[in-house]
């Protein structure tokens, strides 16, 4: 075990409309087994003690699979490692590392406090179309439908994007094409998905452009840093979808 | 109409347009080139001269002419609009922002080169499209009638004015990189994502993004280096 000093550059906001700025503070004694929200963690008791106000960052479960952690540090959503922030080691950085800590920056992204940002435009883009909205009743026997490998896993692929923003903050145009993009692939290739499969198409793009996300460059940025490695056919598959829904469907 | 217009203005059709006027101006690029090389063909520029003025007066190719300048301009205003979109999308930067190494340079910075190659194509009009259209030419006799000697004033420009080859090379180099990244990410945009075919769409941008540039390339060097006027 190593123990390490740090400088942390934090950027402090008290509320949305207040100004932001980032704030150098210095660790010591972190260790590398620490995740990166543990020396949060440590962070903040460092700055209870003093009386001085907590700083604020999202995270929930803690093992990579609920999507509520976010920050981007040194430059780079979740950090250097391809994975959550609460996945992230200190052993990823070294002493006396300077270490620059960011909420995700984009318009349709406020920030709530500090490094915390409002994300519910994903939850309004989801509410647009992505969902099976058909009573399913009790649970089909194994088989009943049958789906080939080949695609179960892809939807399956695309359905492990655990919505965290990743894609919107590394993407230079804050575009959250993967998120929407993956959202529906995950039931357009899918039997039980077909019968909104234009609707959903159509209204989730129309969502995401009103939500002020931007349009994409395809520089592959989301998905070098998407956690959960969701590829960019998805974009495609999306542009698929789009097009394939505004040319067929009676929406006019 | 209605949902012509809500599919062409949204970020998706917007794309749309810029990827099937990007292919569409590719097409272009391979049909000016391929006209160019008529310059090599060492008889004093009469055929060049001939193809010019065919260019020019037929009708068919006055009604592409139109064609390929929408095709300009919906692809350099769509490219504005977008570009307005997406700074728009993000108002505060980062303060440190590394770029995955995945990530090429040239795929970020899609407006600046095609922004000075932009520059370049006014100027390149103004060189050539300009006068021959618009001003005295100098005549040459072909077959016994008269015809504007085209050829003489791109061997005349490319021979005299340096920083004009300069300017034309570097917009080349960068028209590369536009095009190495845009070729494929037009075919991304049109949905068109197939494990099959992609290295090939690949490929084929990869190519076209050598060899457009470096065929024009030859011309400006040709007339520096090895043509007297």
């Amino acid at each position: 075990m190593n123990t390490m000093n740090l400088t942390l550059k934090i950027w402090r906001q008290p509320n949305t409309a207040a100004k932001g700025e980032l704030k150098t503070y210095s660790i010591s004694g972190i260790n590398d087994h620490m995740s990166f929200l543990e020396m949060m963690d440590v962070l903040n008791e460092n700055l209870q003690k003093k009386g001085e106000d907590p700083v604020v960052f999202d995270h929930d479960c803690r093992e990579g699979i609920c999507g509520a952690c976010s920050l981007v540090i040194n430059g780079r959503p979740h950090g250097p490692q391809q994975t959550t922030t609460c996945q992230l080691h200190m052993r990823s950085f070294k002493d006396g590392d300077t270490i620059y800590i960011e909420p995700w920056r984009a318009k349709a992204f406020p920030v709530i406090k500090d490094l915390m940002v409002n994300r519910s435009a994903f939850d309004r883009i989801q509410h647009a179309g992505g969902y099976v909205s058909v009573n399913t009743g009790s649970a089909q026997d194994a088989n009943a439908i049958p789906i080939g490998k080949e695609i179960a896993d892809e939807a399956f692929n695309s359905a492990t994007c655990i919505g965290c923003g990743a894609c919107v903050a590394a993407c230079k145009n804050a575009s959250a094409m993967l998120f929407v993009s993956a959202k529906i692939s995950q039931l357009a290739m899918l039997p039980q998905g077909q019968a909104e499969r234009n609707r959903r198409a159509e209204g989730m793009v129309a969502q995401m452009d009103q939500e002020g996300f931007g349009a994409c460059t395809n520089t592959g940025a989301c998905e070098a840093e998407c956690p959960k490695q969701i590829s960019i056919s998805n974009i495609a598959r999306m542009n698929r979808e789009y097009l394939g829904a505004k040319l067929s469907s009676n929406a006019v | 109409m209605s949902w012509i217009t809500n599919t062409l203005t949204s970020t998706l059709g917007r794309k749309l347009s810029m990827s099937l006027t990007g292919l569409f101006l590719v097409s272009f690029l391979i049909v000016h080139l391929s006209g160019n090389f008529l310059l090599y063909k060492g008889d004093g520029g009469e055929a060049f001269n001939l193809y010019s003025n065919f260019m020019s007066t037929n009708g068919l190719i006055r009604v592409l002419e139109i064609g390929l300048l929408l095709g300009f301009g919906i692809h350099i205003w769509t490219a504005s609009i977008l570009t307005r979109m997406n700074s728009a999308a993000r108002p505060i930067g980062y303060a440190v922002q590394k770029t995955h190494e995945k990530v090429s340079w040239f795929s970020r910075n899609m407006g600046l080169s095609g922004s000075i190659v932009l520059f370049f194509l006014i100027v390149h009009l103004i060189n050539f499209w300009f006068p021959y259209h618009y001003q005295e030419m100098p005549m040459v006799d072909i077959e016994g009638k008269p015809y504007k000697d085209m050829y003489g004033l791109v061997a005349r420009i490319f021979h005299d004015e340096w920083w004009y080859s300069v300017l034309y090379l570097i917009a080349l180099l960068l028209l590369g990189f536009h095009l190495q990244h845009g070729f494929a990410s037009a075919f991304r945009t049109l949905g068109l994502d197939h494990k099959k075919y992609n290295s090939i769409i690949e490929g084929i941008g990869n190519i076209i993004s050598i060899i457009l540039p470096l065929g024009f390339a030859t011309m400006p060097v040709y007339f520096w280096f090895f043509h007297t006027v």
